[in-house]
Formats: structure tokens, C-alpha cells, sequence
């Protein structure tokens, strides 16, 4: 034996899971959300879709490389990942400036800047899309109709914005109902939104496969939704005049999309289960108090980050059980 | 539902390609070097010198402290040196080299392979007999078994675990050792019973060995008081530990030995090394131990003298395969990478395992991202990640409060981390500074 040997510590195996795995993983479990938002808002959603991705892959290679001068990590499929959660909240009409905005957005600040992948505390697609919430309120909230409606209305309205819209003005909830879609549509995303949120269905299908590889756990998504259910209960209880049935509140707007999959990104959210209960109610709480009686229709993007921000604070405070009883 | 410990544990792939071969024994080498030092303790002192002739079986290094184990010759033949030589590490280490000539045993030691079951010493000569025959436990952690044996003053066992978890990956020499000497382990456990002062033991078995639970199962059937345990398949069963609270539900707390919670573990090797010492008058000289890996052409179990070079070791199953990048003893979770295959086997070698090339090199290593996998995975409810921040940036009091002495280096979060962080790594050189930093404190 004249070979040299490799000499490392132990262990000498190691799983064949990758952080790359998971993150194209959670890519794939996107896609028949994104195949039914292809459908229904027709080739829009596809250039808003690409242009989403690449953009974000192309500023996190080129800051890497050019600004920042060190290794890019662009093969990790987590730049890809923020430009399909960008584009799977904004509207399919977006003009294409406002999207590579977005996505510079959410790399260069809220990801890069914080020392890019693991180092961010907040979630980065959601950070763009908050930003250009903020900074381009019309365009962010004109939404297209279906390629499929039979009408020549050009734009369409999301399910909570007309429900806000009524409630503001003052008209009961059975005038507004009329024109609010069924369950069975809202399920199967048969209503106006964002472009990746609408088919409720499709993307707990998505869930279910992210559970399965253990890429998310179930306190986050359950927490949220269960919160935000029993949050609207309330209201609706007291007064169903007013205040809609909870399962609309689940499954109009974003709360699947948030719960599933921007609330679950393992470096914005909390470790342990106990802690991701807490965090998962926190969003819950904050989500619904601003659809009820904030300005805003929706409020997932919000009690989300709002929830990033307590996140390492939850990692401290709550550490897993030690073997042998004692605690630190 | 089977039993098993609850806190993290992973499934690495358990390739036990060694399962069903038989246990096979090894012809002599021409020379074998035997390290005086091959158990947790004080080295012994060798007896022997230069130009001595020594017979299988014979003392050639005596026991020199309170934790110290004698070490036999596993040959006969002439001691050609004693002097230091190169062991697994690298590091010199003191041993006796002899060369074999014959094989020619002690006469105490009773070679007939009958099966002797009928008990006629004391406890306290039990122990006596356990410790002249130098055995260590054999799992790997190599501590000296009757010093175990007398549990600290105020303290009591109420009962003994036998360790045939084996929940390492490739290793198959205790599963072959509980199939074929099954009726020597029940022996060697009320043996072991007796000298604690005992009367109930549990045998824990990972029920990825049919054939060992039935066999022992046989074999404890009608003595009172001994039971085979199986547990669910999980990394690290075989903890200390983890197998109190798998078979017991006991948890030792931090910092304190399975006495306090009235255990004792050992290994099935150690059990049956106790049978033979007592019954049979034989010393520890030989083991069986597993060589294996995806590419060697035979996996087997193999019985071998202490001192054996573990190259002679890897010739007999077939040699070492072109693609070989790695050559580990022990298992591929906690065993420890050769740097040469000319060492020799020791007291505490449960097997060797050759690793591809391909696998044998880490990967880059990427930014956290927080999975919590490791968190999951260990077994201690520690949290490595926090624990490889806090050592990067030598945060060693931060590092004792969060209890990274607790850690038993298992490697489940290496194992199980994607951005392939060498955790573990990290947490080892933190268990050895804040070592350093309670010891000073106590001075
Ligand atoms: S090696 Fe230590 S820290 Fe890592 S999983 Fe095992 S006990 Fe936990
Ligand atoms: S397993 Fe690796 S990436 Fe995941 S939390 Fe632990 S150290 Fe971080």
C-alpha cells in the first residue's frame, strides 16, 4: 500500500441531502401552482415568472462576483427560489421594471447584504415584494383577469380587496357575497390575485410533498392557519353580518402560499417546534388583525416579516429539551 | 411497539454486508506488535524484555494504576523489542513486539471448546479473574471492565444492560457473536450479574438481527432473571446513554454515570471475553473483528490476535481495493481513519471498514441555514450548530452553560447537516477547552 489515505475525523458518512436538494425541491413542489397560474393568466404569468428567476439568479452571480468578489453560490438554487416566490406574489401585469426592482431588492438587500444565504433575517421575497407594495401601490394591486373569463373587463379585483373595499363603505356582507367567489373556486383558484397564490389546492398538494422530504414541518403552516381560523371564528360568531366564515379568510389571498412556503424558510424561522408554534400564531395574529382592521386587504407579508424579526430572539429563548432533565 | 431511546437519533444506511458470515479465524501473522496502552487509562507496564520467550496467553505488561488493564501475549514466540512504535494515529506509542513462533498456549487456560455453565466463584473473585485477564470494553470504548464493576461508595446497581445494539454501520461482529456463542454470552452476563451483586439483566438488540434476538432469546430461556430487549433500528442505540433509556426509560443526568441511575452497560464482546476469562482461565488476546466495505471482495467476521497488523487483516478479505480512499477502525460514524494499514488490532478494534475514494473526501462546506436538522438529530437535545458558532469564535463559558460536555460525539449532526458543516469538528475542540477550563478551576 503506497496510496495516500484520507484522514479526517469522524464521521466518515454523511447524508446525501443538500442544501441544494431542498431548495430545488421546494422549486418543485411550486410547479403545479405555477402550471395552473399559466393556465389562467396566460402567457403573462410565464415572462413574469422568467424574468422574476433570472434576474435574481444574474444579480446574486454578478454582485458575488463583481461587488462582492467572493465564491458565487448561485448553483444553490436559493436566488432561483426567491424569483419564483417574488413572482408568485405580485400580479401577472407587472411591467418588467417593476420585477427586476423587485428582485434586486430582495438579493441585494435583504439577502446579499446580509451576508447572503443563512445570514439574512428576513425572508428576501417577501422583503422585495413589501418594497414595491410600498413604492408602487397601484401597480401592485391591479389585477389581471383570467385568460378564461367571459368578460371585457380588463382588470379584476382579489377576493379580500372587494370584501375590504365593502366593508369600508359600509354595505353588508350579504350584498358583497354575490360577487365573491364559492369555496369550490377559491380552491380550485378560480379568482383574481397574485400570481401564484390563487389555486389553494395545487399548493397544499405542493405542501404535502415538502412535508413528505421533511423540508417543513407542520407547526408553521398548522399554527397560522388554525390561528387565522379561530381569529375569524370569533368575529363571525358574533357578528356573521359583518365579518366573513373563516375558511374564506384561509383560503382567499395569500395565507397558503405565506403558510406553506415563505413562512417555512428554514433560515427566517425558528428551530425548535415549540418555537414555530409561537411563531406560526404570532403571524397568525398579526395577519388577521390587519385584514379586519388594518388599510391594507391582506396582511400575510407583513405579520411574516413582522414575526422574521423575533425569530433569533425565539432561538434563544427557546431551546430543545436536553437529554437528562437538565436545562441551560 | 418497539422500544427506543426518544431524543433526535438518525438512520444512516446500515450496510451490514457482513451479516451472515460466519465467524472465521485468522492465521497467525509472523510478527505482531502489542500495544501496552489499549484501554482508557494509565498505559501497563511492560513485564517482558528483549529476547524473553512468551507463550499464548502470557502477561507481558502488568496493569499500573487504578484504571489500567493488563495486556497478554496473543502469540507465542521471542520478544524482539519493546519499544515505541507508530499506532493507528500516527503517534508512538510503547509496545512488545514478538515474533510467532508455533502456537503454543499457557497451560491454564482449558482449550476444549465445551460449553461451561456452571458458576463456582465469588463475586469479588469473579472481578479478581476479570481483572487479570485485562478486559477492556469492547465496543470501542476500551474502559477497563472491573474497574466498572465496583460501583462508587454510596452507590448501587440494580441492574446490568448487555449492549448488542451494534448500531453502527458495516459492523457485524457482535450480531455474529450473539448467533454463534449465544449460550457463552448468557454465562458471561450472569458472570457479569453475580459480580455486581445483581439479579436482572436485559439484552438490547436492534431488531435488524432476527436471527441474534432468536438465538439469544434461546439461550436466556429457563434462566431467571435475563431478557432479550429488542429496540427499533436507531443511531446511536448503542450509547450508553441512549440504551439505558431504550431499554430502562431511565435518563442519566448530565454529567453523572449509569450508576446513578443503577445501571451498567456492557458490550456482548466484553460479556463473552468474561465467560472465557473465568470459565476457561483465558485471557483477552483475541477478538472478533469485522472487515468491510462496498468494494473489499469478501466482507467477513474475523477472529484475530491482539497485535495482529490490520494490513494481514484486510490481505485475508480479499486486500485493499484500487478505488480505497479511506481505511477507518471501528464503524463510519465514531471510528477514527487510519493513516497506514500496518497497525495493530487492538483490544477495542470492532472493525475495520474501507471507504471509496469518492466518499471518502468531505464536502465544501456551505453556510447555515438553519434546518435544524442537527438539532433533531442529536441525541443530547444539544443544539450543534450554536455549538460550532460559539467554538469558531472561542466562546468556551457560553459553550459550558449550553452543556457541550454532555455531547458524546456520536456525529449525528456531521451525519445530518446539508451544507456538510463539520459540526462535530467544532464541538470536539470545544469539549477540549472547556475541559481544560473546569479542570484549571478546580485547582
Ligand atoms: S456529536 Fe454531540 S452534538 Fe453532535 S449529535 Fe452527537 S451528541 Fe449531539
Ligand atoms: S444541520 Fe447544518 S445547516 Fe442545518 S441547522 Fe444544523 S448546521 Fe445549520
Amino acid at each position: 500500500m503506497n496510496k495516500l489515505l484520507t484522514i479526517s475525523p469522524s464521521p466518515h458518512q454523511h447524508t446525501d441531502d443538500s442544501v441544494r436538494k431542498i431548495m430545488y425541491r421546494v422549486l418543485l413542489a411550486l410547479v403545479p401552482a405555477l402550471i395552473w397560474s399559466v393556465i389562467y393568466f396566460g402567457m403573462d404569468a410565464v415572462r413574469v415568472t422568467l424574468l422574476a428567476v433570472l434576474s435574481c439568479v444574474a444579480f446574486e452571480y454578478l454582485i458575488q462576483r463583481f461587488v462582492m468578489k467572493v465564491q458565487t453560490t448561485v448553483t444553490d438554487g436559493s436566488a432561483a427560489l426567491t424569483g419564483l416566490l417574488l413572482a408568485f406574489n405580485v400580479p401577472s401585469n407587472l411591467p418588467w421594471w417593476i420585477i427586476l426592482m423587485g428582485s434586486f431588492f430582495a438579493i441585494a438587500i435583504a439577502k446579499l447584504s446580509f451576508g447572503g444565504l443563512g445570514g439574512n433575517i428576513f425572508n428576501p421575497a417577501l422583503v422585495g415584494r413589501v418594497f414595491l407594495l410600498i413604492s408602487f401601490p397601484a401597480q401592485m394591486t391591479t389585477w389581471p383577469v383570467s385568460r378564461m373569463a367571459e368578460t371585457d373587463a380588463v382588470t379584476a379585483a382579489t377576493p379580500l380587496g372587494i370584501l375590504k373595499g365593502g366593508v369600508l363603505s359600509g354595505r353588508p356582507l350579504q350584498e358583497l357575497s354575490g360577487n365573491l367567489p364559492g369555496i369550490d373556486n377559491l380552491l380550485l383558484g378560480n379568482m383574481g390575485g397574485s400570481l401564484g397564490e390563487i389555486s389553494a389546492a395545487l399548493l397544499i398538494l405542493g405542501g404535502i410533498y415538502l412535508l413528505w422530504k421533511k423540508i417543513i414541518t407542520w407547526q408553521i403552516p398548522v399554527s397560522i392557519l388554525l390561528t387565522m381560523a379561530v381569529y375569524a371564528g370569533i368575529f363571525w360568531l358574533i357578528n356573521p353580518e359583518k365579518y366573513i366564515d373563516p375558511l374564506f379568510h384561509i383560503l382567499a389571498g395569500g395565507a397558503i402560499l405565506g403558510a406553506i412556503y415563505m413562512a417555512t424558510d428554514m433560515v427566517t424561522s425558528p428551530m425548535t417546534g415549540k418555537a414555530q408554534l409561537i411563531y406560526g400564531i404570532g403571524i397568525g395574529i398579526i395577519t388577521m388583525t390587519i385584514r379586519l382592521f388594518g388599510a391594507y386587504p391582506e396582511g400575510v407579508s407583513f405579520a411574516i416579516l413582522i414575526m422574521n424579526g423575533f425569530t433569533p430572539l425565539l432561538n434563544s429563548m427557546i431551546k430543545p429539551k436536553r437529554f437528562g432533565g437538565k436545562q441551560p | 411497539m418497539l422500544k427506543t431511546f426518544k431524543l433526535g437519533g438518525v438512520h444512516p444506511p446500515e450496510n451490514k454486508l457482513s451479516a451472515d458470515s460466519e465467524i472465521v479465524e485468522l492465521p497467525l501473522s509472523p510478527t505482531v506488535f502489542i500495544p501496552v496502552g489499549q484501554h482508557i487509562g494509565a498505559p501497563a507496564t511492560a513485564v517482558v524484555k528483549k529476547g524473553d520467550q512468551v507463550k499464548t496467553g502470557q502477561l507481558i505488561a502488568r496493569s499500573s494504576g487504578f484504571v489500567s488493564a493488563n495486556v497478554h501475549s496473543s502469540v507465542s514466540g521471542t520478544v524482539t523489542k519493546v519499544d515505541l512504535v507508530p499506532d493507528s494515529g500516527g503517534y508512538p506509542r510503547v509496545g512488545v513486539v514478538i515474533k510467532v513462533e508455533g502456537d503454543d498456549w499457557d497451560d491454564q487456560i482449558d482449550t476444549s471448546p465445551d460449553l461451561k455453565s456452571e458458576i463456582s466463584l465469588t463475586g469479588p473473585e469473579i472481578i479478581e479473574k476479570i481483572k487479570e485477564a485485562g478486559i477492556v470494553g469492547m465496543g470501542g470504548a476500551t474502559f477497563p471492565t472491573h474497574v466498572k464493576l465496583v460501583p462508587p461508595r454510596g452507590m448501587k446497581f440494580e441492574m446490568l444492560l448487555i449492549n448488542g445494539v451494534e448500531c453502527e454501520p458495516f459492523l457485524t461482529s457482535d450480531n455474529r457473536l450473539m448467533i454463534e456463542k449465544s449460550d457463552e454470552i448468557v454465562v458471561g452476563t450472569r458472570l457479569l450479574m453475580k459480580a455486581m451483586g445483581v439479579d436482572k439483566a436485559f439484552i438490547g438488540i436492534e431488531n435488524n438481527k432476527p436471527e441474534a434476538i432468536r438465538k439469544m432469546e434461546k439461550a436466556v430461556n429457563g434462566i431467571s432473571g435475563i431478557s432479550v430487549v429488542p429496540l427499533k433500528v436507531k443511531y446511536p442505540q448503542g450509547g450508553e446513554k441512549q440504551l439505558i433509556k431504550a431499554v430502562t426509560g431511565r435518563e442519566v443526568s448530565s454529567g453523572a454515570l449509569p450508576v446513578s441511575v443503577g445501571c451498567l452497560v456492557s458490550n456482548v464482546g466484553s460479556a463473552f471475553a468474561v465467560y472465557e476469562a473465568v470459565q476457561k482461565n483465558k485471557p483477552l488476546f483475541e477478538r472478533v473483528v469485522t472487515v468491510t466495505g462496498k468494494s473489499l471482495r469478501n466482507p467477513s467476521n474475523v477472529k484475530v490476535r491482539i497485535g495482529t497488523p490490520v494490513s494481514d487483516l484486510i490481505l485475508f478479505a480479499g486486500g485493499v481495493p484500487e478505488d480505497t480512499g479511506k481505511i477507518i477502525s471501528g464503524g463510519p460514524m465514531m471510528g477514527k481513519a487510519l493513516a497506514t494499514s500496518d497497525v495493530p488490532v487492538t483490544k477495542g478494534t470492532s472493525g475495520i471498514v474501507l471507504i471509496p475514494e469518492k466518499q471518502a473526501a468531505r464536502k465544501p462546506q456551505l453556510a447555515c441555514i438553519r434546518c435544524s436538522r442537527c438539532t433533531n438529530a442529536c441525541p443530547m437535545g444539544l443544539e450543534p450548530f450554536l455549538l460550532m458558532t460559539l467554538s469558531e469564535n472561542s466562546l468556551w463559558e457560553r459553550l459550558e452553560k449550553e452543556m457541550v460536555l454532555d455531547c458524546i460525539e456520536c456525529g449525528s449532526c456531521s451525519f445530518s447537516c446539508p451544507a456538510s458543516r463539520p459540526l462535530l469538528d467544532y464541538i470536539r475542540y470545544a469539549k477540549a477547552k472547556v475541559g481544560q477550563l473546569v479542570r484549571s478551576r478546580k485547582h
